[in-house]
């Protein structure tokens, strides 16, 4: 009796386990053979990639893989990811590829395969009432400024621009805080800080008036060693600069252009 | 004093160990701010939540019903909350139903600042433990001291500052120990709300440096320090005002 339900949670772990297995070959003629592209999405980061009232994800990032599977004519499917699971996603074969708002580091290119070039980018601002009238970095001065706990930046606002951080766990509190002016501004990832002002009955008296500094650029992804895919996601990425289909998805989206997308414009549109 | 601070440089190249509050002086200024907050918050807590216990004790042994249910009420309520709670019920709920005033800056903040709500929020709750621990001593005061104390015309409040709460305080001397000991551990819970003390600026100081098993070290180890001092002090005191044939 004993042998036969180890027997069975062996054959069910195997079973499991094939099931699981991501494809190996090549992913392109598996999507083709599927009929769909998985791609990872954030379904939380508005407007790069968040749900609308039906439950739908929409956003600029979903537009993107849109463009990607109608390039494979292919229908999408989405999965929402969250930054903690993204690449493990896809190194498990969860997804075939991942537009996630993801910082394009070194440590993350052993993992992934980044694609270049890069298709986005975000930095460092400070959203504060209008009326504070913060223009450049060095108004901060001795002003205290909100923040997330465990920022890198929260360190350089304070050592070289002088502000005063008070740096609170979760961006919740953070936000309480600067109702209640308890601080003064909020130092953190412009494109996050884009989202909330675009919730204007609630932020409609607040900008982010200095210029973004610490600009990191995103990378999308796909599985180490898909070296035919991430050719293709290649020019697809040189192909949206090339037309201004991502300052184009900004303005639909309610984003201010932003310099990183208009450089690479402006670097593409003549080849 | 540079030779000094440098050595820890040549420590962290050579053995990984970064103790980035001595060599870089950023880290430094922050982390001997820290500690002065955490010591400054401490000793306003410690005074308050004492003086709330006595007082406290005092209204509850009170003829008028109301005075004593509003004390019992007071304790049940800080008693049976936890601490974080309360801070941030006190920070982010009372805080925004105050009146605003203009800061420096021109720009209207809440009247009373994260220090302020951890010193108020710490040392109520404190003071709700400090309560019953003066009514235990209180309590253990013999019913015929009293009696002699009233027959020799002392009123109710002339009777426990002479004769009642200087035996009550050697009694207690014990159990408010306690009490301080863990008053002063619980000032890192003001960390939730952004008040500079130990813990928020070696949270800091991991995130910029990743160097989180030594700034853990650094942690304990001052703890350790600033707790075993208030304990020392405290034993020495309960020595010199021991009470001989007392029986404490």
């Amino acid at each position: 009796m004993l042998r036969k339900i180890l027997g069975l949670t062996v054959a069910a772990g195997l079973a499991a386990t094939l099931a699981a297995a991501p494809a190996q070959a090549d992913s392109i003629d598996d999507i083709k053979a599927r009929g769909t592209l998985i791609v990872g999405v954030k379904a939380d980061y508005k407007p790069y990639g968040f749900r609308d009232p039906s439950g739908a994800i929409i956003g600029i990032e979903p537009e993107l893989a849109q463009d990607v599977a109608d390039k494979l004519g292919v229908k999408l499917e989405m999965v929402p990811v969250v930054s903690s699971n993204r690449m493990q996603f896809l190194e498990q074969g969860k997804i075939d590829l991942m537009i996630a708002t993801m910082t394009d580091r070194p440590d993350r290119r052993k993992v992934v395969k980044i694609v270049d070039p890069n298709y986005y980018s975000s930095g460092t601002n400070v959203m504060s009432q209008k009326a504070a009238g913060l223009k450049k970095w060095e108004d901060l001065k001795g002003k205290p400024i909100c923040g997330i706990q465990g920022a890198f930046y929260n360190k350089k606002t304070q050592e070289e621009f002088g502000a005063k951080i008070v740096a609170f766990k979760g961006t919740a509190e953070v936000y309480t805080a600067l109702k209640q002016g308890s601080c003064v501004g909020f130092v953190y990832d412009d494109s996050a800080l884009i989202a909330q002002l675009q919730d204007t009955a609630q932020w409609g008296d607040y900008e982010m008036g200095l210029p973004t500094i610490d600009d990191a650029p995103w990378g999308l992804a796909v599985r180490l060693g898909e070296g035919k895919f991430a050719k293709l996601m290649s020019d697809m990425i040189v192909g949206w600069h090339k037309s201004g289909r991502i300052l184009e998805l900004e303005t639909k989206n309610g984003v201010a252009n932003t310099p990183f997308a208009k450089a690479m414009h402006e670097k593409y549109k003549n080849m | 004093m540079e030779a000094f601070f440098v050595w820890f440089q040549w420590l962290y190249d050579e053995t990984g160990i970064n103790l980035t509050y001595f060599y870089d002086s950023f880290d430094r200024g922050r982390m001997i701010g820290g500690f002065f907050t955490t010591i400054w918050l401490s000793l306003v807590c410690l005074f308050f939540s004492t003086i709330i216990g006595i007082i406290g004790a005092w209204l509850q042994g009170s003829r008028l019903v109301w005075t004593r249910r509003f004390v019992q009420g007071y304790i049940q309520f800080f008693r049976n909350t936890p601490p974080l709670v309360q801070m941030y019920f006190f920070f982010f709920a009372l805080g925004n139903l105050l009146p605003r005033v203009k800061n420096e800056f021109g720009f209207m903040e809440p009247m009373l600042g994260n220090f302020t709500w951890a010193a108020i929020s710490l040392s109520f709750f404190a003071g709700a433990f400090n309560v019953e621990i003066f009514r235990s001593g209180i309590e253990a005061v013999p019913e015929s001291t009293r009696e002699a104390a009233e027959a020799l015309g002392y009123n109710r409040l002339q009777s426990y500052i002479y004769v009642v709460l200087p035996l009550a305080f050697r009694v207690c001397l014990p159990a408010l120990n306690n009490n301080l000991v863990n008053l002063v551990k619980t000032t890192t819970l003001a960390y939730a709300i952004a008040v500079p003390e130990l813990l928020y600026v070696s949270n800091q100081i991991w995130s910029d440096s990743v160097n989180v098993p030594e700034m853990m070290v650094t942690l304990l180890i001052l703890y350790v320090a600033l707790v075993g001092l208030l304990v020392w002090a405290m034993h020495r005191w309960e020595r010199a005002i021991r009470v001989p044939g007392y029986g404490i």
